[in-house]
């Protein structure tokens, strides 16, 4: 299948900082990739530039075959608005504006306010009843399906999902982490950046930065329901891959795969214990 | 969806909108009370220049119009005033064209007297005095003086004279000095009737008159109402009392005289009469050193019974411009449509043609440095009320500009969000701004309303009358909250468009 996205020996300096070190990476339609990595690791200077916020020092980052670096600041707003759906940790919110008003704002700035569609989003992330709702109103999970309807509602080809679940309870946790596999299904491609091994077992590949420098890349069994084309057969608990053989099996290197510094031995834990 | 996010963040952050709208009002209310007293400060001025004395001088078309052109004092005019006005055909001034604009007018008749010492009371002989010489007197402090002429002063205590009240134009008369002899027979009456050091000079005038026209109408006219400078200390003299006078602040010094004291002054003709000093007053000129008393008495004394040598004329006019200054060279110089066009507008030089229309035998002449003088007095007046409404608003400026971007970086998150969203800067910066916009003209509608009241009080301290705010300021101030805005959302807009929604989102 065709490459969504792909990263081709990408650097960001930050005066004396290395924050990404000659990052390759490619990310076909519909995988659902999890970008692990400890505090201060590039998990968010990645995501940032996937997302059409920031620039790379060098190297080249291509979404849907558009290069990037040639793009003015301008260009890039669009590409983020037309192709890119963005999921916050804090939520992000406008807190004057109710719940269906928030989602209807990404609709105004992307083209039209279309107030039914607006509502079915909601209704999809099973928020009909509090469309009317503030954000103050509105409990933590709330207020993160809110994020992930605003964020859907324009249709993105690519998803990024910035610690979707770090606020959140275990509840809330399911019924989000549910909405993205639901995502997947219907072929979305999906972005999570996390430091919680829980969160990236329900990804189809997990990718680890260490000071900036892509360390582990690993493809287990596609999230149950998911596209998972080219990330090999479906599995019906996709937590399992990663979470419950003992940390060690988590991990699946692609033997073969170019550029890649192997790591057979990297686990979930490991990583929450460098975090 | 646009208008829902300005009205909602509206209604949210009230408390920072109240204030930038606070500061706007501030700004507009002290903008609109100084531009509106900028427009109507021409009248203004006008009328305060008009209370500053008369700006026409009506003379016998015999006499000299040197002095009167160049600004010499009355009676220093050369010695061919052998015609004067017929003091009953005064009235007809009144009765010109532009009659309801001659705010006042008060005629004259000068001699020269001799001072003949204090009295007891009030009489009048028309005997001849034998003595032709001045009596001493002490003055308060008991210095032995003589009465010197008022004419033969030193120039440079005469300009000093001027500087003091601020009549500076006035010191180049200085020079006066060396004229003095010869200027004493500008005077009516025997000329050099009091050669050497003697002799004063008695101006007779009306005081304040009330005259009955053929129409029935009742008109006011008189020097006081024409030398509202003038600081009397007294009761004030009035034509009602035939003997009243006022005599000037250095004459009285050096006489001794004190409101309330009777004194006696005999004329070349030979007559001598006794007024009482009803006031002692400082003008500041050359009137300081004279006598001032009803023109009967003055005109008895001349022996020029119903006679006056010239009068002052005090109009409102408008300013004058290429039309007005050709006609006063020339009437007869202007088309038909150009002479009705100027003899229809209250220039200064119509108003003059018309006094002379209905006065024959006389001249009219502007007093330019009256009218001149209004020119440059308005351009001060406007420049100093620009420059103070532009600080004003350039004050305002500045508090906006820290609100808004205070505001702006408050709200960093959101915007970073919408930027995040797609929005472009344009997009954040029209929001921004429609929001800033909007509750500014809501301050600036009610700055504009405390403004009328400013300008009225303005008005009313100032010019002791209100201010008519004209219609075209509305639309002023209304510019006026668009620059303050646009002004101070400047270092919002840049601080808005360096955001990087990547960075503030993740609360960098």
């Amino acid at each position: 299948m065709s490459n969504l996205m792909e990263i081709e020996n990408v650097s960001k300096i930050y005066g004396p900082l290395k924050a990404l070190s000659g990052v390759t990476l490619s990310v076909p339609q519909g995988q659902w990739l999890a970008v692990m990595g400890p505090s201060g690791s590039g998990k968010s200077t990645l995501m940032n530039i996937i997302g059409c916020l920031d620039t790379p020092s060098s190297g080249e980052v291509f979404l849907d075959g558009v290069r990037l670096s040639e793009l003015s600041p301008g260009e890039l707003t669009a590409i983020r608005r037309e192709a890119v759906g963005l999921i916050f940790q804090q939520f992000h919110l406008i807190s004057h504006l109710t719940a269906l008003e928030n989602v209807m704002a990404a609709q105004f700035y992307h083209s039209m306010v279309d107030e039914r569609e607006a509502s079915e989003a909601l209704e999809g992330v099973g928020l009909a009843e509090r469309a009317g709702h503030l954000p103050s109103q509105l409990s933590g999970g709330e207020q993160q399906r809110v994020c992930i309807a605003r964020a859907l509602i324009n249709h993105p080809k690519l998803i990024l999902a910035d610690e979707p679940t770090g606020n959140l309870d275990e509840l809330n946790e399911k019924l989000v982490m549910d909405i993205l596999h639901k995502l997947h299904r219907e072929g979305a491609t999906i972005v999570v950046v996390t430091h919680a091994p829980e969160v990236a077992a329900h990804a189809g590949r997990v990718i680890v930065l260490e000071h900036g420098r892509l360390v582990s890349d690993s493809v287990g069994e596609a999230p149950s329901g998911g596209a998972g084309e080219g990330e090999g057969e479906g599995a019906d608990d996709p937590k399992a891959d990663f979470s419950e053989a003992d940390g060690e099996a988590a991990v699946l290197n692609r033997p073969g795969e170019e550029g890649l510094e192997k790591n057979t031995d990297f686990s979930p834990e490991e990583i929450r214990a460098r975090s | 969806m646009f208008l829902k996010m300005v009205f909602k963040a509206l209604t949210r952050r009230k408390g920072k909108h109240l204030m930038i709208a606070f500061t706007v009002a501030l700004g507009v209310s002290l903008a609109t009370a100084m531009l509106g007293v900028m427009f109507d400060v021409g009248d203004k001025v006008n009328q305060e220049l008009k209370s500053y004395g008369a700006n026409l001088n009506v003379v016998p078309r015999g006499s000299s119009l040197v002095g009167e052109k160049y600004g010499f004092a009355e009676g220093e005019s050369d010695a061919a005033s052998s015609n004067y006005i017929k003091e009953d055909e005064l009235y007809k001034i009144k009765m010109i064209f532009w009659a309801y604009n001659i705010v006042g007018f008060a005629p004259y008749l000068k001699t020269e007297v001799e001072f003949l010492g204090k009295t007891a009371g009030v009489a009048e002989s028309a005997g001849a005095s034998p003595s032709g010489e001045f009596p001493e007197f002490s003055a308060a402090d008991g210095r032995i003086l003589r009465p010197r002429s008022g004419l033969g002063r030193e120039g440079s205590e005469d300009a000093e004279r001027a500087e003091r009240a601020g009549h500076g134009e006035r010191a180049g008369h200085g020079d006066r000095a060396g004229r003095a002899e010869s200027a004493a027979s500008g005077l009516s009456g025997e000329p050099g009737a009091f050669p050497g050091e003697g002799g004063v000079v008695l101006t007779g005038t009306w005081f304040n008159k009330t005259l009955k026209l053929p129409t029935g109408e009742e008109v006011e006219a008189g020097m006081l109402p024409l030398k509202s400078w003038w600081l009397i200390e007294g009761e004030g003299a009035s034509d009602l009392d035939a003997h009243g006078a006022l005599v000037g602040r250095d004459l009285a010094e050096r006489l001794g005289i004190r409101p309330g004291d009777s004194f006696k002054i005999r004329s070349a003709k030979g007559g001598e009469f006794t007024l009482q000093a009803r006031g002692v007053f400082s003008a500041g000129a050359d009137e300081d050193d004279q006598i001032f008393c009803p023109l009967a008495l003055a005109q008895k004394a001349a022996g020029l019974p119903g006679l006056v040598e010239r009068v002052e004329v005090s109009a409102l006019t408008t300013p004058e411009n290429e039309l007005s200054r050709r006609a006063a060279k020339n009437p007869d110089s202007l088309s038909q449509l150009e002479k009705d066009t100027w003899y229809c507008t209250a220039y200064i030089s119509s108003i003059a043609y018309q006094i002379e229309e209905v006065l024959p035998g006389v001249r009219v002449k502007a007093v330019t440095r009256v009218s001149e003088s209004e020119g440059p007095i308005l351009v001060k007046t406007q420049l100093v009320i620009i420059l103070l409404t532009a600080l004003t608003l350039f004050s305002s400026a500045l508090a906006v500009s820290n609100l808004v971007t205070a505001g702006v970086m408050e709200r960093s998150a959101e915007i970073g969000l919408l930027k995040a969203l797609g929005a472009t800067d344009l997009a954040v910066s029209a929001l921004v701004l429609t929001e800033t916009l909007t509750v500014s003209l809501f301050g600036g509608f009610f700055g504009y309303l405390a403004g009328l009241g400013f300008a009225r009080f303005i008005g009313l301290s100032v010019f002791g009358e209100t201010v008519e705010v004209r219609l075209m300021v509305i639309p002023l101030s209304l510019v006026m909250v668009v620059l303050v805005v646009l002004l101070g959302s400047l270092p919002a807009l840049r601080a808005l468009l360096r955001l990087k929604p990547a960075e503030v989102l993740r609360g960098r």
